[in-house]
């Protein structure tokens, strides 16, 4: 780096900005990105050119064509053979959705609960935790998916043998079958005083804040909260003159008709999911825990704070900061894993527009960018908002 | 996992339609030394590996005969084993040379798909199969019940047509492959189980109790099943529908693998060009002379493969019916060799 050296010829110019990481490390980005582009553009191109050459052109117009196939659980929208491809992958992806909405919350529920209880005092109880963790986690979720259908299947009786409880709810190997609440008028009332409850706990939750910083008092928040939010809309329910009643399954031929049906399809696949993804989960929790210092419960208790208070205001917003990150993936495999489904006939939206209308229609590369999409605008809203809330318990801190 | 199996056969797709070298199929076979036949995962009599791993069946000797003919070795072939979903993908994206996997022969997969289909081996036709105590004897007595499906098929559109003709509701259990469709059949998940009629004597033939299950008398669809190759290589599509013509001209001509031998010295001209004694059809083909003699002396005419594999006198049982002789009152019938 002499002064000597600023009449210097070309390649010498070259070397000292090689020499110069600045400019190396812009230049090494620069050629990297110019390489990773020329090979996708060159996939691309190789796509494009055998796409013509097989004489198949790229195009999503199919998914306004009748679909022509059954979709059988159909929660949310309705579905008819008549109607096109693209209803059908709205159809299929509220069934992913279900599925991973459902056992995200069912595996959040029992993996914390197992992760507290793996660390718990009684040794009966953190060993067997411990063996149903390690026995769950080392085998393929698919197993666990099969293996809790075919028990639906076998151990659950036919329709004409159902097990019924008082003639209302029934359990059959094709489902169980609740009734289903028939609103009658009036019901709106209940509805009113719902809304009015909520509103009524939130002014409740926000005064009785206040109320705390300024005095110390202490109100059993929940219980009152549960006591307003149940309370006015059943009252409200029996004034108004109970308008409600209730559509109760019957046999009736092959099947139940009536009232609602859980699916076996759906039970299975969410409940394996779910158990399979909360062992994972049950580990994090204890690592997070295991990850707050002694110190702090120690020092917590010394305050005079009761060992459920110790837990939920000091343990837990230190470990969280923790278990988030790692949750979040977790919350991501289940979502992705779901895609399992079509094993056992759970009409996802791989079942539906990544396998029915890919078949039916012959267009892979266009049905499977659709799924591929799905899951990744899918997983991208799971981690933003992981990370949203990951970044509001960090604040906690301070 | 599902999701990256998905994401690594479109890869594959993606890859292969990126990278094969499009020279022409009959010469990758030959410089490869082996045919590549897509076939089910497993129907038992049609393609399903035996005790010893050997893959056995009605599709596989099909497969056979084509290895025999362009290889003169009905023994290098390779399984490509694909489920309903996959098969075409596999087929067109170059892991299979040839599809010999019951598969309908249906207008979309034509042109949609972009296939080349070559014949018909089986006349089929979507059926049903229920529960003897059920005590259901036509299909039109079916409304309201649990129907069990194989996923990637024509079946579900058959289903969904024949029920809403009849104004029927059902409920339909899609499933992927077809042992674990069987299982909830089986456990009583589903009345019914409908696949072609085929497939149906196929699947009841490996019940624990075949005897407590019929299959009902509706036939709801045609289901006219044949080999695939890829769109576009006419001399492979040319040699393909060639060599199953050939089984069917050979039946209809009465040459079997036992007296191909004599038939050679046979005073019928056509059997003399079809074993090629007299002519150049295998040359023009791009094959060898003989290469339908080798085909049926180590497969057989398409009655044997017939009878061997699917026939009254195995478990599965099939009568000839439609895929007899069009001299017998069947639908099979060849071109002449000429």
């Amino acid at each position: 780096m002499s002064s000597a050296s600023v009449t210097a010829n070309e390649p010498m110019l070259l070397l000292r900005l090689w020499r110069n990481q600045e400019y190396r490390s812009v230049f090494i980005q620069i050629m990297t990105m110019l390489i990773l582009f020329t090979f996708l553009g060159m996939i691309g191109n190789n796509v494009a050119n055998n796409l013509e050459k097989a004489g198949k052109d790229f195009s999503f117009a199919f998914l306004s064509y009748p679909a022509g196939y059954d979709i059988t659980f159909q929660p949310f929208i309705s579905f008819s053979p008549t109607d096109t491809h693209f209803r059908a992958a709205i159809v299929g992806l509220l069934n992913t959705l279900l599925v991973a909405v459902s056992g995200v919350i069912i595996a959040s529920i029992m993996g914390f609960t197992m992760g507290i209880l793996r660390l718990s005092n009684n040794w009966l109880v953190s060993k067997l935790v411990y063996v149903f963790l390690e026995f769950t986690r080392n085998i393929p979720v698919l197993l666990h998916i099969f293996f809790v259908y075919s028990i639906f299947l076998y151990v659950l009786p036919v329709p004409k043998k159902a097990i019924s409880l008082s003639d209302t709810v029934f359990l059959t190997n094709r489902g169980f079958f609740i009734p289903s609440p028939v609103f009658e008028d009036g019901f709106g009332y209940v509805w009113l005083a719902l809304l009015l409850a909520i509103v009524a706990v939130v002014v409740f939750v926000i005064w009785e804040r206040k109320n705390q910083d300024q005095t110390g008092e202490n109100y059993p928040v929940i219980t009152i909260s549960a006591a307003i939010i149940i309370g006015l809309p059943l009252l409200t329910y029996f004034i108004s003159g109970s308008p409600l009643s209730w559509e109760v399954p019957a046999i009736k031929g092959f099947n139940f008709k009536g009232g609602s049906s859980i699916k076996p399809e759906y039970i299975a696949l969410t409940f394996a999911l779910a158990y399979y993804t909360s062992c994972f989960i049950a580990e994090i929790v204890r690592a997070g825990i295991l990850a707050v210092s002694g110190g702090q419960s120690e020092a917590s208790h010394a305050l005079g704070l009761s060992h459920g208070n110790t837990l939920r205001l000091v343990v837990i917003p230190q470990a969280l900061r923790v278990i988030i990150p790692p949750l979040a993936s977790q919350y991501l495999n289940l979502t992705k894993n779901s895609s399992l489904a079509i094993a056992i006939g759970y009409m996802d939206v791989v079942a539906t527009i990544g396998g029915i209308s890919l078949m039916q229609t012959g267009k892979e590369m266009e049905t499977m960018i659709f799924v591929l999409m799905t899951y990744l605008i899918i997983s991208l809203i799971i981690s933003a908002f992981m990370n949203w809330f990951n970044k509001r318990m960090s604040l906690v801190e301070r | 996992m599902r999701a990256l199996e998905k994401i690594a056969l479109t890869l594959i797709a993606v890859g292969a339609l990126a990278f094969t070298a499009t020279a022409g199929t009959l010469e990758d076979v030959k410089s490869r030394g082996e045919l590549r036949c897509v076939v089910s995962t497993g129907v038992a009599g049609f393609a399903y590996p035996d005790s010893s791993g050997t893959w056995k069946g009605f599709d596989i000797d099909f497969c056979r005969a084509t290895a025999a003919a362009v290889l003169g070795d009905s023994n290098a072939i390779k399984a490509v084993t694909s489920t309903g979903k996959t098969r075409f993908t596999k087929l067109n994206s170059g892991e299979g040379d040839v599809l010999w996997r019951n598969t309908t022969i249906t207008f979309s997969r034509d042109v949609g798909v972009k296939l080349t289909f070559v014949g018909v081996n089986y006349y089929d036709g979507q059926g049903f199969m229920v529960n003897k105590s059920l005590g259901v004897t036509s299909a039109t007595q079916l409304d309201g019940a649990s129907v069990c499906i194989q996923t990637g098929t024509t079946t579900e559109l058959n289903l969904a047509d024949f029920f809403r003709q009849n104004n029927m509701s059902y409920e339909a259990v899609t499933i992927e492959k077809n042992s674990e469709a069987r299982a909830a059949y089986l456990s009583g998940r589903c009345d019914i189980y409908t696949t072609d009629a085929s497939g149906l004597a196929a699947t009841r033939s490996t019940f624990p109790s075949p005897g407590n299950h019929i299959i009902l008398p509706e036939i709801i669809s045609k289901e006219p099943l044949g080999p695939a190759v890829r769109q576009g290589d006419d001399q492979w599509a040319d040699i393909v529908r060639w060599i199953y013509n050939a089984t069917v001209a050979a039946e209809e001509l009465g040459v079997s693998s036992s007296n191909v031998d004599s038939m050679k010295g046979s005073n019928n001209p056509e059997i003399l060009r079809l074993l090629g004694v007299e002519g150049s059809q295998g040359e023009e083909l791009g094959m060898s002379k003989d290469w339908a003699y080798q085909v049926i002396k180590q497969v057989g005419n398409y009655g044997e493969i017939f009878e061997r594999n699917i026939g009254t006198n195995t478990p599965i049982g099939l009568a000839r019916g439609l895929n007899n002789q069009w001299t017998k009152g069947g639908l099979q019938y060849s071109p002449p060799f000429r």
